[in-house]
């Protein structure tokens, strides 16, 4: 598989719908069903759209990772933004400092198999997502 | 991107492209409740087929779209949604709560042509 890391930038809502086409295409080329690529299109989606709405820039970078005996692919987003003062609050359903939703963490939570944040607040966010081939 | 939006007799017809931004997304919403005063609709059926991906927000706004068309008396029903789509919506936790949804184009004229009957 010659599949390379991609790293997109996110500053607009129009980098959002690049970095979940992206995100598609790469979910595709590991060889994920459709229904797969399209979690992880909606992961991605969400997670572009955290960076523009609270950290206004930041970036996706999508590649595929090997496990034991399977494939995935690794989402990472990350931005020097404000951060997130209380993560555990973050994670929960219907929580949201910015009057959307408030359904972006815990929803890409389940759409992902794994799931990892780190946030210093003043210092910016990372959240690390991976999925695995069935 | 500009979102074609058919006038069909009293209906609106407006058919989503996959790649729509947050800002084509609210451009819609105003454009399709302008032309439901315009034109005096009766209903709008938004098509979102073509839709790959429906996250928070796509979904944010389509559930205002329908409540601002409700407030303006007229109908409002989402055809289309993908088996995939609906499948992450609910991993998501999104809803469309309150508004009427139909397998295709078709159901979803068939639907509004049942309700009209029935009010008048």
């Amino acid at each position: 598989m010659s599949v390379g890391e991609i790293h997109v930038a996110i500053s607009s809502d129009q980098d959002i719908v690049s970095a979940r086409q992206k995100g598609r295409a790469m979910a595709s080329e590991i060889g994920f069903s459709s229904g797969d690529a399209t979690l992880i299109a909606t992961a991605i989606s969400e997670l572009a759209r955290n960076i523009v709405t609270y950290a206004r820039k930041g970036q996706i970078a999508l590649k595929p990772v090997n496990g034991l005996n399977r494939q995935g692919i690794s989402v990472i987003a990350s931005d020097n933004g404000p951060g997130i003062l209380d993560i555990r609050q973050a994670l929960r359903d219907g929580y949201s400092t910015s009057g959307s939703l408030g359904l972006g963490l815990p929803g890409v939570r389940r759409l992902m198999d794994e799931f990892e944040i780190s946030s210093q607040p003043g210092q910016g966010t990372t959240v690390a997502v991976k999925k695995w081939r069935q | 991107m500009e979102v074609p939006i058919l006038k069909q007799g009293a209906v609106l017809i407006a058919t989503f492209q996959a790649a729509l931004s947050d800002a084509d997304l609210n451009l819609l919403r105003m454009g399709l409740v302008q032309q439901v005063v315009k034109f005096r609709s009766r209903a709008v059926i938004v098509d979102v087929t073509a839709m790959d991906v429906m996250d928070s927000f796509a979904s944010r706004t389509l559930r205002e779209i329908a409540h601002m068309i409700r407030l303006r008396g007229a109908e409002t029903v989402i055809v289309g949604i993908q088996p995939e789509v609906a499948f992450a919506m609910v991993q998501l936790g999104l809803t469309l709560e309150g508004v009427a949804t139909a397998l295709d184009l078709e159901e979803g004229l068939a639907y509004l042509n049942e309700k009209f009957k029935t009010t008048n």
